[in-house]
């Protein structure tokens, strides 16, 4: 897509990267040329900590089918946990 | 061609007097010869993009690439390219004070012959665009399917906030385009209307259009890679520099001796 258009989510969480886990408090999502998947354009997730630096960084790129299937995964993870766990409870105890 | 070659990672002065690195391939050679500066696509500072320095290199010019997410700080040239999509890319006028920061770096060393041009791909292709529009030193100008020449209003940024298409009027050097019928990113329709605004300004500019090709065809380390198309239109490219770096005087020349 050649653009520098991204949706930004602030999360919560860790990620594992090469050498070890590294907390992550920033998501940027796009779709556009990947650097690694064999793909002309991929859905791409930079999962980071801006304040570590450029190298704190978990990054994916999908087909955007399969990222259509994660996303139904992600839906379908969190209904069980809701029902199982009750997120919305467990939420408000942070 | 120019087997002999020297390729280094460097440091120039950048826009804003700022240290930024850039790779630097040269043919080694007793004679004067051209400068081109190459801008590397949006996913970065990548290996084929110095690949393409030192393809130039190989047909007699001294290339250079400089780093536009530099200062974004040290690590893999991916990290510090999504850090940089994360700050919406490189500010334009940045990316205008590193090219001339670069064309001063060519036209310095003792084997120029004074002449430099550019040649940039993807989100380089737009940038190369605005260059030939905002550098009347540079000799010529090679858009490589740059996307986003044509924007609308309502999708300008701090970092991008004029749509190059408007800077026509301004284009000092001559414009190769080289565009793949497939791309969405400038598609047909949208290179049409780049080639209108030539027109309508009288520019000197030629445009070449590949079917079976769309965005980024000359990369060969992706799929889009369409190795008849992209060795035509590497002709079309040499021959462009050929015509306008390798004799006559420099349009920096001129101007400083205005």
């Amino acid at each position: 897509m050649c653009t520098w258009i991204a949706e930004r989510a602030d999360i919560t969480g860790h990620g594992k990267g090469v050498d070890d886990w590294i907390p992550l408090n920033r998501a940027h999502v796009y779709y556009d040329h990947p650097v690694s998947a064999p793909l002309d354009h991929a859905l791409i997730i930079d999962f980071t900590n801006e304040a570590a630096g450029p190298g704190a960084r978990v990054c994916v790129e999908l087909s955007a089918e399969s990222a259509r299937e994660l996303v139904r995964a992600i839906q379908a993870a969190l209904a069980t946990g809701q029902a199982q766990h009750d997120l919305s409870t467990a939420a408000g105890r942070r | 061609m120019f087997e002999a070659m020297l390729a280094e990672t460097i440091c120039i002065t950048g826009d804003n007097g700022d240290t930024i690195q850039a790779y630097y391939a040269r043919p080694i050679v007793a004679t004067a010869v051209p400068g081109v500066i190459v801008l590397h696509h949006m996913p970065g500072w990548d290996e084929w993009s110095k690949e393409v320095t030192r393809k130039l290199a190989y047909q007699g010019y001294a290339a250079i690439c400089p780093h536009l997410y530099s200062r974004i700080g040290t690590g893999r040239w991916d990290d510090v390219a999504a850090a940089a999509r994360a700050r919406g890319g490189a500010p334009d006028a940045q990316v205008v004070g590193d090219a001339e920061g670069a064309a001063a770096f060519l036209r310095a060393q003792p084997d120029s012959n004074g002449k430099v041009g550019v040649i940039g791909f993807c989100s380089g292709g737009r940038q190369t665009y605005m260059l030939a529009c905002k550098m009347p030193s540079l000799d010529a100008a090679v858009d490589c399917w740059g996307g986003r020449v044509i924007v609308p209003p309502e999708e300008l940024t701090e970092q991008q906030p004029v749509a190059v298409i408007d800077m026509t009027k301004d284009m000092a050097c001559p414009l190769l385009g080289i565009f793949g019928n497939e791309d969405a990113n400038p598609d047909v329709e949208q290179v049409n209307r780049i080639e209108e605004e030539l027109k309508r300004h009288r520019k000197d500019y030629e445009f070449h259009r590949y079917d079976g090709a769309g965005h980024g065809f000359f990369a060969v380390d992706r799929p889009a890679y369409r190795p008849e198309q992209a060795v035509d239109g590497w002709k079309k490219v040499f021959a462009f520099f050929e015509k306008h770096l390798q004799a006559g005087p420099s349009a920096g020349t001129a101007r400083a001796g205005r």
